[in-house]
Parts: structure tokens; C-alpha cells; sequence
């Protein structure tokens, strides 16, 4: 892998900052450097949100995404305000649940209303992140699948780690049966 | 309120780790007759290294570089920390208040920045190794105490990881608008030690050479940093203990009543006494002689400003740290600093893909400023490239050092609203000006 760039974006609550820390964690468990850096406002909810993640094999100089390789958006804003950036080649996912209007139809672009699914299969939205996270995984091979376990085994409190891994099983789950 | 200085952690940590690993070879061999001992003795250290490697594995891991300030201090054997928590560095005290109180030392949140940086003064005088770590509106406040620490030569350091400012600006954006107010915000001639990382691992590092720095030198060191450095996490390998250098103030060799609290020796670093050994000083913000009391004799004002100035002029190559980056056989230069030398490195390695040949300078200490190294590192540069995160600060410097150059060819590139200077923006201005 030469350099990898990913953004997660959305709005702050959506646990985006933490998803991005469990993505640099399961990099770095697969021996890539990586780099994790934010925006974010100062409000604890609500605002705009995003976390970039740099997966390079070699020293990594700049650690904010410029020209994603991937970009997952969770709102409207977030998608409308970096989706250009986005390479042509890269890989778009999106909340159908907040995005509604796609500017621009990426070549590969997935659409699922996670937030609702969430929901739905685990009873709360609140990990509607690792849900995404766990897709995106999956759809694009970044890092493996056990990684993303450990990862999440080691950076999410105790008391969450089952529900978290019951969401990255829902997650790989919707990635494997995508388009079917 | 502070406890006396004791060998610091990581020299006596790896000490006994040496000592164990030599016992583990010889037990066997003198006491092949007693297996239950010998058996203890071989056991002890295995067990103590596990500990030591359970309790901080040094592999790599993910840390953010607001974490790496305090585990450097920690390894450079601080133990007194007194703080008013602040977006970016609030990180450094949280993790500290939970770290300090378990290894013994002392964490304070304090009533404002002002007690803060008088609080780590008064410890340091007891003894202690102390820091506080601050954003801009607390920088500013301690101001005044920071001159004080400077003046009765009292080691501290103060981590000022940069906002946006002036005022409370935007507390979660990236700005390099402090780089003066580290070197002239006090008033007064005062020496200023500045150290400034660019990546989590150099957080680590740097932490650990500020408080290196301050007891040697006795003086308040600052350690400046950029949002994004302290919020960002990065893989990274920490260095191993064992090879951690840590250095502790020099302690009065003569009797009590001899000793002088400034008292010059060959290199104008002198011996620290702490209060409560039986030393007896006098430590006061006016001008005094070397006992510490205050004075208005010119000779002796004149001898004590001297000192404060020599102490950084006569060890500048001690003080300076400068990274050249590519810079042997480049015509264009960039002059960049923390953050915005990563930006300038990602833009070198483009430009230098396109063929054009680009460079860069990185000092990580940027006061005392280096000037011998940039005159002599951009003399025959055809254009030095000077981007920063404020409205011209380290350009002030690069123009004073390149008077030969005219004013198109020392080129800016200034931002101040929290947004990042990207590689791109580096590269469009290198392509404009070559």
C-alpha cells in the first residue's frame, strides 16, 4: 500500500473521532505507520465533525487528508462539503438515513441507511460509527478483519466491547451482502 | 507542597534492570548449591522486566502527541505539576493528574494560569522538577511569573500548546501565532529557550530535553507546540528507558555558609540549592546580588543581566537544534517549523517527483533563534519559502539573516484562520516562484 487517506465525516456525536482512532489502531496492528487527526468545534454535539486517517507503509509527512482515497459522510453537510475532494478512483460511503441529494455519482459509491439499520437490528444508533467503520472495512480492504477486532477489543471501554462487536458484525454483514 | 528531588525514575528503572539482568547471568555460576535461591534470584528480574513492560510497553503503539508530553515529563522525572486545564493541552494535565499521584509527585489544578506558573516556581525552589502546560489566554497570564522563574534562575517548563488567537480566538484550531511571544513577551531582556516538536515521537523527545534543559540551565523553558501535534495520534516507537538521558539541577558542594544562590562558575551554570536543606538564599523578582537580596548597584545589575544573557550566547551549540531536510543540492529553501514543515516535506518530495529541487530547513529549537546555521544553510539558496501559521512571525528572523537577499526573494505564505497550510499550497507557491 502506497498511501491511503480516509475521511470520516459527519457531525460531532456520531462517534466519528472515536471510529477514526479504532481504524489508526487497527492499522497500526497490521504494521502500518498511520496518522489520526481532527476538526471538530467546541460543542460536544452537534457541529460539524471529521477524522482523517493516513495509512502509508513509509514515514507519513502530513497527517490532515487533502485527497481521499475513501470518504465516509453521515450528513448531508459533511458529504456536499468533501465530496469533491474525493479521488476518482475512490470509494464513497454514505448515510442514506441524513444524505438525500448526491452531487456527484462516484464510481464506487455505496448507499445504505446505516443510522436507520442500526437502529433497527441493535436497538440504539449510537454505534451507527463502528457500523460504518466495519463496512468500509470490508469494502475496501484497508485493514483485516481481526485487526479491527483487536482494535476494538483494546480502545472501547469493557462494559461496550460486546455491543461494539455485534455492530462490527452487522457491519462486515452489510458489506458481504451489499448489492445482492 | 513539593518533594524533594530523589534520582530520577528512568535512570534508577534501568539501573536496576541492568543490575538484575547481571545477576540473572551470575547467580547460577556462584551458587550452583542452593537451586531454591538461585531460582528466586533468576525469577526476580524476569518478573520485574514483564512489570516494567506490562506497566509501559514500549512497542508501538498509537499516541496522541498531548500523551507523549506527559509521558516525558514523567520520564524525565517530573514531579510536580500545577495547572489550569485548557483546550488543546488539556490532555497533558488529565493524564498527569492520574500518572503524578501514583509515582509519588504532586498534581495541583490551580485557581487560574497565574497561580499556575507561580505554583511550579515555588515547587522547583523546594526541589521538584515541575511543569504546566497552557494554550495562548494562559500563556498570557503567565507572562509576568515567567519572567520571575527567569530572573531568580528557578528551572520550570511551561508546554504552551498554540489556539488561534489573540484572546480565546478558536480553541480547537491550529495557529503558529506565539513563536515572539515566547522569546518577548515578558518584559524585560530575559534569555528564552524554545523548543518546537513536529511529530507525536518528538513531543516525547523534546519534553524530556525542556526539562533537561531548564536544570541545566536554570531558567523556564517553553515548549511550544500546534494544536494538531497535541490532538493528532500517530504510530509511534518510544525510545527504551534505559536510553532516556535525563539531567538534574547542580547541588552546592560547599558549606551552608558559603553557598551563593548565583554564583558564577566557569560555564555560568550554577549549583541549586533547595529550600529546606540548610541552604540560606534569598529569592526575590528585583534585581539582586548573588546571595539573592536586592540591589541597585549598577555593577551588580550589570553582572546578574550578564549572566542571564551569557548563559544562552555562550551555549548556543549546546541550545540549537536545526533538521536540513534535502537542502544539499536545492535552489529553492523552505524555512518551516512544527506542523508546516510536514506540509513543506510532503510538498518537497512532490516538487522533487516534478524535478524541481526544494529543501528544508527545521529548526526544533527556534529560540535562541539559529542563526549561524540559516545564514550559512541559506546563503546560496536562490529563494527561501517561509510559511507559517500567523501574520509573519519566523519571516521577521529569515529577512534579518538574508540581508543579502532582496525582498521577492524571501517569500511568504501566512495563514491565520485555523486552517492548515496544505502541501498543495506549499507546491503552487514553489512552482510560482521557480
Amino acid at each position: 500500500m502506497k498511501n491511503y487517506e480516509i475521511r470520516l465525516s459527519g457531525s460531532g456525536g456520531q462517534g466519528l473521532i472515536l471510529a477514526g482512532i479504532i481504524l489508526a489502531r487497527a492499522a497500526m496492528y497490521d504494521g502500518f505507520k498511520v496518522t489520526q487527526t481532527q476538526s471538530y468545534g467546541p460543542e460536544s454535539r452537534g457541529g460539524s465533525s471529521r477524522a482523517d486517517v493516513i495509512i502509508n507503509n513509509r514515514e507519513i509527512y502530513f497527517p490532515e487528508a487533502t485527497n481521499f482515497n475513501c470518504l465516509l459522510a453521515l450528513t448531508q453537510e459533511a458529504c456536499d462539503k468533501y465530496l469533491f475532494d474525493l479521488r476518482d478512483e475512490g470509494t464513497l460511503i454514505i448515510d442514506t438515513t441524513f444524505v438525500k441529494n448526491l452531487a456527484l455519482a462516484a464510481d464506487n459509491t455505496y448507499e445504505l441507511p446505516f443510522t436507520e439499520i442500526t437502529q433497527e437490528r441493535l436497538g440504539s444508533p449510537i454505534s451507527t460509527n463502528v457500523v460504518s467503520l466495519a463496512f468500509l472495512i470490508k469494502t475496501t480492504g484497508i485493514v483485516s478483519p481481526e485487526a479491527l477486532e483487536e482494535s476494538l477489543r483494546y480502545t472501547v471501554k469493557p462494559a461496550f466491547v460486546s455491543l461494539n462487536l455485534r455492530a462490527m458484525e452487522l457491519g462486515f454483514e452489510l458489506a458481504d451482502n451489499y448489492g445482492k | 507542597m513539593a518533594k524533594v528531588v530523589k534520582e530520577p525514575k528512568a535512570k534508577k528503572k534501568s539501573e536496576k534492570q541492568k543490575a538484575d539482568s547481571k545477576k540473572k547471568v551470575i547467580a547460577p555460576e556462584i551458587t550452583p548449591e542452593v537451586p531454591k535461591e538461585e531460582e528466586k534470584v533468576a525469577a526476580k528480574p524476569e518478573s520485574k522486566i514483564k512489570e516494567l513492560q506490562a506497566k509501559r510497553d514500549r512497542k508501538t503503539v498509537i499516541m496522541q502527541g498531548n500523551e507523549a508530553v506527559s509521558y516525558g515529563a514523567l520520564d524525565a522525572g517530573v514531579n510536580f505539576f500545577a495547572g489550569y486545564p485548557i483546550t488543546p493541552s488539556t490532555e497533558i494535565a488529565e493524564i498527569l493528574a492520574a500518572e503524578l499521584p501514583k509515582r509519588g509527585g504532586v498534581f495541583v489544578q490551580m485557581e487560574d494560569e497565574i497561580a499556575s506558573i507561580c505554583a511550579i516556581t515555588g515547587a522547583s525552589l523546594a526541589g521538584a522538577k515541575s511543569l504546566t502546560a497552557t494554550s495562548g489566554p494562559g500563556f498570557s497570564l503567565m507572562q509576568e511569573g515567567i519572567g520571575f522563574a527567569k530572573i531568580t534562575e528557578t528551572p520550570c517548563v511551561v508546554v504552551n500548546v498554540q489556539r488561534l488567537g489573540p484572546s480565546t480566538g478558536m480553541p480547537t484550531s491550529p495557529a503558529q501565532g506565539d513563536i515572539m511571544q515566547t522569546r518577548w513577551g515578558s518584559h524585560g531582556d530575559s534569555p528564552a529557550i524554545v523548543l518546537y516538536p513536529a511529530s507525536v515521537k518528538e513531543s516525547y523527545e523534546l519534553t524530556i530535553r525542556a526539562v533537561n534543559l531548564s536544570e541545566k540551565y536554570r531558567t523556564c523553558v517553553v515548549l511550544l507546540m500546534d494544536e494538531v501535534i497535541g490532538h493528532m495520534r500517530e504510530s509511534v516507537t518510544l525510545p527504551d528507558l534505559a536510553n532516556v538521558k535525563v539531567i538534574n539541577r547542580i547541588k552546592p558542594t560547599v558549606p551552608p555558609h558559603w553557598y551563593k544562590h548565583y554564583d558564577e562558575n566557569q560555564k555560568y551554570l550554577s549549583p541549586l540549592a533547595s529550600f529546606g536543606e540548610g541552604y540560606r538564599f534569598h529569592v526575590s523578582g528585583l534585581t539582586h546580588d548573588s546571595h539573592g537580596f536586592p540591589t541597585n548597584k549598577s555593577t551588580e545589575a550589570a553582572e546578574m543581566m550578564d549572566r542571564l544573557r551569557k548563559k544562552i550566547v555562550y551555549n548556543i551549540r549546546d541550545l540549537v537544534q536545526i533538521e536540513s531536510h534535502e537542502m544539499d543540492d536545492a535552489k529553492i529553501a523552505i524555512f518551516a517549523a512544527g506542523i508546516t514543515a510536514r506540509a513543506a516535506k510532503a510538498a518537497i518530495a512532490m516538487a522533487r517527483y516534478e524535478g524541481i529541487k526544494v529543501g528544508l530547513l527545521r529548526p526544533l529549537t527556534i529560540w535562541p533563534f539559529p542563526d549561524d546555521a540559516v545564514r550559512k544553510m541559506l546563503r546560496d539558496k536562490d529563494i527561501v519559502i517561509v510559511p507559517e501559521l500567523n501574520q509573519g512571525q519566523l519571516i521577521r528572523e529569515i529577512r534579518r539573516l538574508t540581508k543579502d537577499k532582496s525582498e521577492s526573494e524571501v517569500v511568504a505564505i501566512q495563514r491565520a484562520n485555523g486552517q492548515l497550510i496544505s502541501p498543495q499550497d506549499i507546491l503552487r507557491k514553489i512552482k510560482e516562484v521557480c
